[in-house]
């Protein structure tokens, strides 16, 4: 049994479909209930109660959605192009689910354990900007051409700063696999030393996966729903899926370049009793709650404003800041962590 | 050669994969639902009007320019993340030529700041 699973072709390509899957599953039930949380969430915090019809406390909701979206008439626009039209939301979605092949749930636990992981990661977040545009040209409309136009030149621009932070990350720990950059935070987590770049990276994620404050791809108000105005049924739910499903992954990405990863907050007896993958998953939801906290709480920032924090303040303060980080490692000795190089 | 490429075939499944679960949903809203097409259900959504004109007009250069300056700074990183990786190895030297060029990137960033690229009004 071992020797067909480690030691043959078609043995091996079934362990790493079974690999996959025991990512994938979890991960969309994670996203269906993802939508679930933020309406409780939001709910609560405007005095409401949310969802809670459809079985108890409205657990069933996520699925409802689901059935309801999938018995809807899938609207095909007249001028639209209809390959395009198509092709958007299943690059959209295939990229948030194909960016989490990387992400370690434990020492060594991931689908592929790449030594460039967080190249991987954002050479995906670059081209997940295609399924925006193409969702925008494809459909042909005026509001889905805006919103893909913002959302493109917004996540563009955002790029930047969150590359210039992962860039004064990798300069402590010398090795662009996660699972270093994880084990490099042993003595202490990487949000304590790195602080402002931590918080530039929150606000990055949060102009990266167009949620509020920065929603000016989907501005309700002005633009109607943006670059998926014209979708209906599955294919606005795969649009809504990747939105969520990029929600998580930027927590994720978040936990293990500044909050630890897997690793519990003190190396102590209590602490160490929980598995690693709880721990990760304690911190991706403590930063989903800021996401939705986020929403609830700041009106929508204006467009001019969000290039201005973008080009004139996030990315020469990151530039700096890398100097900076270079500067003091040449200083005082190199690899102040223990890096791997 | 085989052992850096065999590192990426989990990479090439877990993509197939989530493409045919991608392409099933679709399918199966296709395939369940009724569908019931006319004009004016079809035609792009315009707050109720016929639409005036077609969607793909003129639209701001500053797009544009906005994509151009990312290509530099974009390609700049790139430059950066090599360096990061390996500045314990290169020392002083590879430390002082990242320095230089970063000088001649910040004279052009304070230029394209002093010219008005990056204003947006």
């Amino acid at each position: 049994m071992e020797h067909f699973f480690l030691h043959t072709m078609v043995g091996s390509i079934i362990l790493i479909v079974l690999k996959v899957l025991a990512v994938l599953v979890p991960l969309l039930i994670g996203v269906a209930y993802l939508t679930w949380i933020e309406r409780k969430v939001l709910a609560a915090i405007m005095l409401r109660k949310g969802p809670n019809v459809v079985g108890p406390f409205g657990l069933l909701q996520p699925f409802a959605d689901a059935v309801k979206m999938i018995f809807k008439e899938t609207i095909i626009p007249a001028k639209a192009n209809r390959v395009l039209f198509f092709i958007a939301p299943i690059l959209g979605f295939s990229l948030s689910m194909l960016a989490w092949a990387v992400i370690p749930a434990n020492d060594g636990w991931a689908v592929a354990n790449l030594n460039i992981g967080i190249l991987y990661l954002l050479a995906i977040s670059s081209v997940s900007i295609y399924a925006t545009l193409l969702a925008g040209w494809g459909s042909n409309s005026k509001y889905a051409l805006l919103g893909a136009m913002r959302a493109a030149a917004q996540m563009i621009s955002y790029e930047l700063a969150m590359g210039l932070v992962i860039a004064s990350v990798l300069l402590l720990v010398g090795s662009a696999n996660l699972n270093d950059i994880v084990l490099a935070q042993r003595h202490v987590w990487f949000f304590l030393p790195m602080f402002p770049m931590f918080i530039i990276f929150f606000i990055s994620c949060l102009a990266e996966t167009n949620r509020p404050p920065f929603d000016f791809a989907v501005g309700e108000s002005e633009l109607v729903a943006g670059f998926f105005a014209e979708y209906s049924s599955m294919a606005f739910g795969l649009f809504f899926l990747a939105e969520y499903g990029n929600m998580i992954l930027m927590s994720a990405i978040i936990s293990i370049l500044f909050l630890g990863g897997w690793l519990p907050p003190l190396d102590y007896v209590p602490f160490t009793w929980i598995p690693g993958p709880f721990w990760l998953i304690i911190k991706i939801l403590i930063c989903l709650f800021c996401f939705i906290w986020v929403r609830s709480a700041f009106p929508r920032y204006r467009y001019d404003q969000l290039m201005r924090l973008g080009w004139k303040v996030f990315l020469p303060f990151t530039l700096a800041w890398v100097v900076l980080t270079a500067g003091f490692m040449m200083a005082t000795g190199i690899g102040i962590y223990g890096g791997a190089a | 050669m085989q052992a850096i490429l065999g590192n990426y075939l989990p990479v090439l499944i877990f993509g197939v994969i989530s493409l045919i679960i991608a392409c099933a949903m679709l399918g199966a809203a296709l395939f369940c639902a009724k569908q019931k097409p006319y004009a004016e259900k079809n035609s792009p959504y315009e707050c109720g009007f016929p639409a005036f004109e077609d969607a793909r007009q003129l639209f701001d250069v500053r797009y544009y320019l906005v994509g151009i300056l990312f290509t530099i700074f974009d390609l700049e990183m790139v430059f950066l993340f090599p360096w990061a990786l390996t500045l314990s190895k290169i020392g002083m030297f590879g430390f002082f030529s990242m320095l230089a060029f970063l000088v001649v990137l910040t004279v052009g960033f304070i230029y394209e700041w002093c010219k008005g690229a990056l204003e947006w009004d």
